[in-house]
């Protein structure tokens, strides 16, 4: 999974801080993941962009389910 | 699923029987791949095949009677393959050599007494099989009455050639031997077993138990003679139906229960299908055109390549996929049930690794059972793959993503939003029930309506309403627990209204009831519109074509779908009857839940559907149908909207495309006009989020309704980062972007705040769970 562009010009808005690139750690049917995205550092909140839902994390998704 | 069940499971499939060609073949020659190989132009892979099979295929393509082409399928259309000449031309025209592939060395010896064909292929079977053979033949020569064959039918060196290869294989030719009873004593003892091929042992008087012919006596089905460890066959020339395939065949059978007799296995198991059987394959025939053999400009000579390429494409290489060709799940995973028994076999034993990837599959299934109607042996795709859906959730295998949706819809349905039950108003007793089902009250709130006022109207006694579902989706998705609690609440509820009779509208709920709760006596909405003739607001179509789309649900339903017809006849329409429709209905994609564990096959159903359609509008008396139908780009009406037009004088089936969010306040509508009609409270109760105004284009709407988003997920996710101000501020557009977890899913709105209302400008969501920021 990587950054896409659409993750630029982004600010946390209940803060105002820029986001960072952060490690981030997902889990899904019993498997768990660390991938790098924006994120707000001081509020922890992360940008998923719809690239990256309906793309790498929708297949990891598939094949996770078919095991 | 258990080893004997699965074993049931794939019996029941058919494709992997053998065509007739095979079955009829005393040795069983793959006759159909080898003429698909004749066919490519591959002689070489051609004798590939035939030598698998024949001994000594020079000498046996050239000359074998075929009893093959007696069975041919082409034979009901035509004329069967010419599978003898096409043999013949094979080993003529080709430079192929038999390599043979020897099993490991065994230390019995055999003797084999006389080389006429049946004693040459017992020979033959036996070095293959590793054991030492000795061949005793009284003449000068190997071959019996091979010898005595047209030269130009079976050259002599041809003859010489092939049967050179038992010299290689090792085998111990002795030409010229006397085989009196003396003789015969020792090589019995000198040997561990011994074939007779009786053509060739003509007056030698052994000492062995003789036929009424004078021939040595022989069990049918093993070739055992009357002394133990002596196996005869062949000689059938002298009964004047010589045929060098049942020859060959003799030989073949005492050169396995030779090796079962050094063995010491069980002669008779598993032999069932030695020498000629009826297969079970079925193969249709519809839609092949009829083409005359190819004959041979030669005669004399045969086939030439091209004419034998030529003959060999009329094969129409017999397979059955019945269920295959009607239906796009079982195509897609390019299989058939045969082996899908299997992979869900493996799928639920083999909890990791390669051989468990089958849970989509498992899934995909609409459980129509338009693939047992077409099956020649009712084979059931959807049995198979309930049973499998029900292990999945016993043991906790059950992916979310698969049927949560719906299950949630089925919730939404059963829940506060839409449940009611009630008697008529003003009535404390219901003759009738009124269950006018979740999805068609979600499709056509009004006509839903009309058609109560309609029930009530005409029918005595008192018709009361229930809101709520059935229970498909539960059943659908292998949820055994939620279904029967679901059939439970329906059943107490009815009984509390006094056990009235059900008026169903939808095929789906009647066809549960009927199977799950037999105590309730069941009508159909169209019985009764039939019986008690058109609402007076119905439209008029006169001269109107319509394809009725008859559902999935409906297959066994005759009287429906009658009725049916009737009502659209009455009102002045023409049907056009599909082939997919009676018996034989396709689902749209909703049942068995295929539109929420595989939307994308789903679409393909009915994208497939309204592609091949005739062009005439099509008439659904199911909500699903309509719906599904409308979204793939057909024009389609529900019948329940030409008989309670909403619009008067409006186009029904110009409707077109409905979202689940609609789908669910059109519920709730129902459930608040009703109860506005009994006098109680109409009201909706609000939520904070059901405050928060959305502003979303159609073509927003439609990208979230895919992805089976709702709008109030959407005002959920707004209303918490408005309340909680957790959110992302794109400087460039000024848009806000939020994401809430809502159960297992992870709902994302991109927004911008209007004036009090909320421009919805995009929304995904995804199932991974995010677990947070690592430091």
């Amino acid at each position: 999974m990587s950054v896409s562009n659409e993750a630029t010009g982004w600010s946390c808005s209940a803060c105002g801080g820029e986001l960072e690139i952060m490690k981030v750690g997902f889990t899904y049917m019993k498997g768990n993941f660390e991938v790098e995205l924006p994120a707000c550092r001081n509020c922890g909140m992360v940008l998923v962009s719809e690239e990256l839902a309906t793309g790498k994390m929708a297949d990891a998704e598939r094949i996770l389910e078919d095991k | 699923m258990e080893q004997d069940t699965l074993r049931e499971w794939e019996y029941k499939c058919i494709q992997e029987e053998p065509p007739e060609c095979t079955a009829a073949c005393p040795i069983h020659v793959d006759a159909r791949l080898f003429v698909k190989e004749m066919g490519r132009g591959d002689r070489e892979a051609a004798f590939k095949v035939l030598a698998r099979t024949m001994p000594f295929p020079g000498i046996l393509a050239r000359i074998c009677d075929h009893p093959c082409e007696l069975k041919c399928k082409r034979l009901e259309l035509d004329e069967s393959l010419a599978i003898g000449l096409l043999e013949r031309s094979c080993v003529e025209l080709t430079t192929g050599k038999v390599r043979v592939q020897l099993l490991p060395r065994r230390e019995q010896r055999i003797a084999v007494l006389g080389g006429a064909l049946a004693g040459l292929t017992a020979a033959w079977d036996l070095l293959k099989k590793g054991f030492g053979v000795t061949l005793f033949e009284q003449s000068s020569q190997l071959g019996g009455s091979l010898r005595e064959l047209p030269n130009a039918l079976l050259p002599e060196e041809i003859i010489n050639e092939e049967l050179a290869i038992l010299e290689t294989l090792k085998g111990d030719i002795r030409l010229g031997e006397t085989l009196d009873e003396a003789r015969f004593e020792e090589i019995c003892r000198e040997f561990d077993s011994v074939f007779i091929d009786r053509e060739a042992i003509a007056g030698c008087n052994l000492p062995l138990q003789l036929d009424d012919r004078g021939d040595v006596f022989i069990d049918a089905a093993s070739g055992a003679t009357s002394r133990e460890g002596v196996y005869a066959g062949g000689g059938s020339r002298d009964s004047g139906t010589w045929s060098p395939i049942n020859e060959t065949l003799q030989g073949r059978k005492g050169s396995l229960s030779i090796e079962r007799f050094i063995q010491k296995a069980n002669m008779e198991a598993g032999r069932g299908n030695d020498g000629p059987y009826q297969t079970r394959l079925f193969t249709n025939l519809n839609g092949i055109a009829s083409t005359p053999r190819v004959q041979p400009a030669n005669r004399s000579a045969g086939f030439s390549y091209d004419e034998a390429q030529a003959e060999a494409e009329r094969c129409i290489q017999c397979e059955c996929l019945e269920c295959v060709k009607s239906c796009l799940f079982l195509e897609r995973y390019q299989a058939y049930p045969k082996k899908y028994a299997r992979q869900v076999f493996n799928n639920q034993k083999v909890i990791l690794g390669a051989a468990h990837t089958k849970n989509q599959f498992v899934n995909s299934c609409s459980n129509c059972g338009l693939c047992e109607t077409v099956c020649p042996t009712n084979f059931h795709m959807g049995d198979l793959c309930l049973q499998a859906r029900r292990a999945m959730n016993e043991q906790k295998l059950m992916p979310a993503s698969f049927h949560e949706f719906a299950l949630q819809d089925m919730s939404h349905s059963n829940g506060e939003p839409f449940s009611m039950v009630h008697h008529e108003p003003g009535r404390e007793k219901s003759a009738w029930l009124y269950f006018p089902s979740c999805q068609l009250c979600a499709s056509s709130p009004g006509e839903v309506l009309s058609s109560y006022g309609y029930l009530r109207e005409r029918l005595n006694g008192g018709v009361g309403i229930m809101l709520g579902c059935c229970g498909a989706p539960a059943y659908w998705g292998g949820r055994d627990d939620l279904f029967r609690e679901s059939l439970a609440t329906v059943r107490s509820e009815w009984q509390k209204l006094g056990s009235p009779r059900v008026i169903t509208a939808c095929s789906t709920c009647k066809s549960l009831f009927m199977e799950h709760l037999p105590v309730m006596e069941i009508v159909s909405l169209w019985k009764i519109i039939e019986e008690q003739g058109l609402p007076q607001e119905a439209g008029e179509a006169e001269g109107a074509t319509v394809v009725v789309a008859d559902p999935c649900s409906s297959r066994h339903d005759p009287e429906t779908q009658e009725d049916v017809r009737r009502i659209v006849q009455s009102l002045g329409m023409t049907i056009e009857e599909i082939p997919l429709s009676g018996d034989k209905p396709e689902c749209c994609g909703y049942g068995g839940l295929m539109f929420n564990a595989n939307p994308k096959l789903a679409r393909d159903v009915v994208t497939r559907r309204v592609a091949t359609g005739s062009g005439h509008d099509y008439l659904a008396y199911c909500a699903m149908c309509r719906d599904h139908l409308a979204a793939g780009g057909a024009r389609v009406s529900h019948l329940i909207e030409l008989l309670f037009p909403t619009i008067a004088g409006g186009d029904p089936a110009a409707r077109g495309w409905i979202s689940w969010s609609e789908r669910r306040t059109n519920r709730t509508r129902v459930k608040q006009a009703l109860l506005r009609e009994f006098g109680e409270s109409g009201e909706d109760e609000m939520n904070s989020y059901r405050q928060v105004s959305l502003i979303v284009s159609q073509e927003v709407r439609r990208r979230i309704d895919e992805r089976r988003i709702l709008e109030d997920d959407i005002r959920r996710v707004i209303d918490h980062a408005e309340r909680t101000g957790k959110r992302l501020l794109n400087s460039q557009n000024g848009q806000y972007r939020a994401s809430l977890q809502s159960e297992n899913v992870t709902f994302w709105v991109d927004y911008t705040p209007e004036e009090g209302r909320f421009t919805v400008h995009n929304s995904y969501c995804h199932r991974m769970k995010i677990v947070g920021v690592k430091s």
